[in-house]
């Protein structure tokens, strides 16, 4: 299944709790403060802060966070806080998205001189784990210093590999335990990406001071006990609305699929397509034909969703339809392939029924809707789509699977 | 049956579905039966927690397909399963998967369920490539070999299955990420050429158990194959292996190929499509680059997947003049019968029914007494059990006085001592060991003539006479000349001296809240002249529920016309007040009797005049 990113917090306290249950010797100290959130509160419950020199990074999933200056170091508790009041202040820009910082990881200084590196990638056919003697931000620069041990998946990590990769200085012992105890939870927690860059080894206790993490989406059933409370952050810069929200929400409580992005809340062509092949091909026609500026969304239901399921996503997405207002009016496309086994006339009957609440607002904001599936019960499912459309007043055109898929969105856009 | 290495199902393959999915196996061998296949394709059924051999249609005969708990079981009976089609959730696919990877005969294995770990997708990828086996999916619909082998849904409705022309063999290899595409593609394929050969799709996972790549090197080495489609995906660096192969000539066959996911670029930061797999953000993963990267190394890609039917069409037409591709005539498909429920839905079909309800429904979204839902007369405190039985017996909703009525009616007979006879029956069985059933039953089968089953006789002795305007003098002596005791009238130890207090209730009841008392009134009349002749010949219990129960009726005129009266006599409703009440009785003795561990009843040979004797030697 997906692959999802989590915060440095969570998967630090993952790491941390694991290493408790194995007796593994390894440090991590950490807090998230949330803007807008009581200092106060936060100083009371963990006193560190008030002790100890400070660390303090933004928690939102981006990187390189140290080349964007967004790195306080070395700080004491009252500076912590004006960093932090200072950088929540107005949104930044990184990587092209635009976003406030509200999420930030504090936790003591380490001091260190010694920075070592290590990831694991999941390749087809077996796990690769990436280690170096010289990690922190310049890692990529010094890339080929980095050694790397394939971990076979029948097989394992063999502890001779690990044994062979590694010099027999001090940090030996330490080094060889903290890679196999990482690769260990790695699999067992279905960790698919991570990254500790870096982390040190004073006496023996390893401190992992940077971690990216990302996991299995699957493993939240599997490992519930692990993941059961922990949130999938949203990607930074991306907003997610009142509909989304709700999209998701239904999502999460059906079997079937149910997605929706929206892209740009102005934009004229929306589109509803059933399946996740389809609904892909479906965008990539409009921005092939050019009409990229004007792709308000990127959706898709399948896996045979229920009529009311069908209706409130179909709802959803007229409702977003209907909040910009455009004089030139705007098309809807509802399309798909030609279904395997989903039964084409009862997913339509739940988008007809959000046809009929919207049919006067429809007409008002000169909103013309194209049809083209194909699939079991099709021609009753087309015909009964062809029907709402004499019924309601409203311009839908209707196509079976002798017209191309993706002629429909040709067709459409000729009409914007 | 040598299969070739290049081949993963064709006419000889027979599968094992794991998980009873009855309309999946249905469709696979409906699409065998157009084919004109000589055996269905599936072999055999696992479920888990077991069944016996479940019923299929192959046309209009009607087949067993045995089904199995296990997978070695199922293999141990049918040495010629080479393929499964695993159904299981995505919370059981891994172990049975991997069971079926391992075992010898199994040479691919199909995983259906979506939202399996990625993990153990690599681990029985892993174990496949150990086992020479191979998978399809997980996340998939799975394949077609046309005119040969459909896997479970694949290719949707036979009518699809005709139109994209999978009912016979063509000359394309098709293999895509999406199920749903993949049967789009057909069609379009069709619609372009002679049609697909075999079709396959991956599935959307980050980790498909085979690759895009592993297919079309399958299809360059199949000879029937002349031509491959490829349609990916954004995510992933599948179609980097296929540029690879090509440019190294390991694929030499003209390659059609389209990346979905060129709109990602309008896009900012990361977007999760619908498939697992498909992911934007890293740019050598992105559609345009692969586009890009596969034309380069020969591949034919159109500009926007609009045109791919376009570009398939001249890839044919070229073959054709090549004489790589020869036009062959179009196979008719053997027609199936149609299938009722499909006919019914599409008021295709009728026949005539089994059996008429009037007064139940369970046909719309909750059970209906009466055309009214359960849960609203469950709900209103004010509609008790009398009500109910007015609406299942009498199809009428009864007034408040009528329901309350026909309660004290069922009180009144709900039991009356262990030692009449119907009690006795149920007690006699109960302690025979007999379960709740039987001895109910036993007690039930006593009512009649002379036990409790009175009520419908005196109801229409009493109501012929009446209407016929008959004086009771004459009634009485018409039964007497007649020979017939009139039902309802007389009782064993009650008397005039000695009333029957639930008649005294019943009557007063009547009086007071029935507008019309004119049988019961009657009645009473006879009882005067009866009495007259012998003391216990009173009103009965049976006697005046009778009369009453017609009073109750003439009282409500605007419910009950005089022949819905007669039919309700007629029918014999009125006895079943007295099964119905006397029931809550017989379970009663029925508990009596387990609770107290009552062993065999014997009845006393004291009790019985022998009027033959026994040998005594």
């Amino acid at each position: 299944m997906a692959q999802v990113g989590i915060r440095e917090f969570d998967g630090k306290n993952i790491i941390k709790q694991a290493a408790n249950n194995n007796k593994a010797p390894l440090k991590i100290k950490s807090l998230l403060y949330k803007a807008g959130d009581s200092f106060l509160k936060l100083e009371k419950k963990h006193p560190f802060l008030k002790k100890e020199k400070l660390i303090v990074k933004p928690d939102q999933l981006f990187g390189r966070r140290g080349k964007y200056g967004l790195v306080g170091l070395n700080l004491d508790w009252p500076e912590v806080k004006k960093w932090i009041k200072q950088k929540s202040q107005k949104p930044f820009l990184i990587n092209k998205a635009k976003d406030r910082l509200q999420y930030f990881i504090i936790e003591p200084f380490v001091k260190h001189k010694k920075e070592f590196y290590l990831s694991i990638e999941t390749k087809r056919d077996f796990d690769q784990i990436n280690f170096s003697y010289q990690g922190g931000i310049e890692i990529e620069k010094n890339w080929d210093k980095v050694i790397q041990i394939k971990a076979d998946l029948l097989k394992g990590l063999k502890n001779s590999d690990l044994e062979k990769a590694l010099k027999k200085d001090r940090n030996f012992e330490a080094l060889k335990n903290f890679i196999a105890f990482i690769y260990k939870i790695f699999i067992d927690f279905n960790f698919t990406f991570l990254e500790i860059n870096p982390f040190t080894i004073k006496k023996g206790v390893v401190y992992p001071l940077d971690v990216v993490l990302k996991v299995d989406d699957a493993a939240f059933w599997e490992n519930s006990e692990i993941y059961q409370n922990i949130e999938i952050p949203v990607p930074f810069g991306r907003k997610i609305s009142k509909e989304e929200q709700k999209i998701i929400r239904l999502d999460k409580k059906t079997g079937a699929s149910l997605k929706l992005i929206v892209l740009n809340p102005k934009g004229r062509v929306w589109t509803m397509v059933a399946g996740g092949g389809a609904s892909v091909i479906y965008t990539d026609t409009i921005s092939d034909l050019g009409f990229g500026k004007e792709l308000a969304n990127y959706g898709e239901y399948s896996g045979d969703p229920s009529t009311l399921e069908t209706y409130q996503y179909a709802k959803t997405i007229l409702e977003l339809m209907l909040k910009e207002k455009s004089p030139q009016g705007k098309i809807l496309i509802i399309g798909g392939g030609i279904a395997n086994f989903t039964d084409v006339a009862a997913t339509f009957t739940g988008i007809i029924m959000a046809l009929e609440e919207f049919r006067e607002k429809i007409k008002q904001n000169k909103i013309k809707i194209f049809v083209r599936r194909g699939g079991p019960n099709y021609k009753e499912g087309l015909k009964k789509m062809k029907k709402a459309g004499e019924d309601f007043k409203i311009p839908i055109q209707v196509y079976g699977p002798q017209t191309h898929m993706t002629e429909v969105v040709n067709l459409a856009l000729k009409n914007l | 049956m040598s299969k070739k290495s290049y081949s993963l199902f064709d006419k000889h393959s027979q599968a094992l579905i794991y998980g009873n999915q009855t309309k999946a196996i249905q469709r696979m061998l409906d699409f065998d039966y157009i084919c004109k296949r000589e055996k269905p394709s599936v072999s055999a059924i696992i479920n888990p927690t077991g069944g016996g051999p479940q019923q299929f249609f192959f046309g209009e005969k009607e087949i067993l397909i045995p089904m199995y708990k296990t997978i070695g079981k199922a293999l141990k009976f049918h040495k010629e399963i080479d393929i499964m089609i695993n159904f299981a959730s995505l919370r059981s696919a891994y172990e049975s998967s991997l069971e079926a990877i391992k075992a010898k005969p199994i040479k691919t294995v199909v995983i259906i369920a979506e939202g399996i770990l990625e993990r153990k997708t690599r681990l029985l990828i892993a174990n496949a490539k150990k086992n020479n086996t191979w998978i399809i999916g997980p996340a998939t619909v799975g394949g077609i070999c046309a005119g040969q082998f459909r896997i479970a849904n694949t290719g949707g409705t036979l009518e699809n299955i005709i139109n994209s022309k999978l009912h016979r063999g063509g000359s394309f290899g098709l293999v895509t990420k999406s199920g749903g595409l993949s049967n789009e593609m057909y069609n379009v394929i069709a619609q372009n050429s002679d049609g697909i050969y075999e079709g396959v799709a991956i599935g959307g996972d980050a980790y498909p158990g085979s690759t895009l790549a592993d297919h079309c090197l399958r299809f360059e080495k199949n000879p029937q194959i002349k031509a491959i489609v490829v349609l990916g995906e954004i995510g992933g660096l599948d179609e980097y292996e296929i540029s690879e192969a090509l440019i190294k000539k390991n694929i030499t066959k003209p390659l059609v190929a389209w990346t979905a996911g060129t709109c990602a670029k309008e896009f900012t930061g990361e977007v999760q499509f619908g498939h697992a797999g498909a992911k934007t953000g890293s740019l050598k993963e992105s559609a345009d680059k692969k586009n890009k990267v596969l034309k380069k190394a020969g591949a034919i890609v159109p500009k926007s997947f609009n045109d791919i039917g376009k570009q398939i069409n001249k890839v044919y037409k070229n073959l054709v003049s090549q004489k790589i591709i020869k036009p062959k005539k179009d196979l008719q498909p053997r027609a199936i019968p149609a299938d009722f429920e499909d006919f019914k839905k599409h008021k295709k079909v009728r026949k005539p029914t089994q059996i008429i309800s009037s007064i139940s429904c369970d046909t719309g979204e909750e059970a209906t007494y009466l055309g009214i839902p359960i849960s609203k007369i469950v709900k209103d405190q004010n509609k008790g059990l009398g009500y109910v039985i007015g609406l299942l017996w009498f199809k009428k909703e009864l007034p408040q006085f009528a329901a309350a009525y026909i309660e004290m009616i069922l009180k009144t007979v709900a039991d009356h001592g262990p030692c009449v006879s119907g009690a006795l029956n149920t007690i006699v069985s109960a302690r025979a060991g007999k379960d709740l059933v039987s001895s109910l039953v036993s007690g039930l089968l006593t009512i009649g003539p002379r036990f409790g089953g009175a009520i419908d006789g005196a109801a229409y002795y009493f109501f012929d006479a009446f209407n016929k305007d008959l004086n009771p003098r004459d009634f009485v002596a018409q039964m007497k000349q007649k020979g017939v005791n009139i039902p309802g009238i007389g009782h064993k130890v009650k008397s005039i001296k000695n009333p029957d207090k639930r008649v005294e209730n019943l009557k007063n009841f009547a009086k007071k809240n029935f507008k019309n008392t004119d049988l019961l009134n009657y009645a009473l009349e006879v009882e005067k002249i009866t009495t007259s002749k012998k003391e216990n010949l009173i009103l009965n219990v049976d006697g005046v529920i009778a009369v009453t129960f017609i009073d109750m009726m003439k009282s409500l005129p605007e419910i009950f016309s005089q022949r819905e009266i007669e039919k309700v006599i007629e029918i014999g409703s009125l006895n079943g007040l007295f099964v119905l009440g006397r029931s809550v009785g017989f379970i009663g003795h029925y508990f009596d009797q387990k609770r107290y561990k009552q062993g065999l009843y014997r009845f006393d040979t004291d009790d019985v005049l022998y009027l033959t004797k026994g040998k005594t030697n």
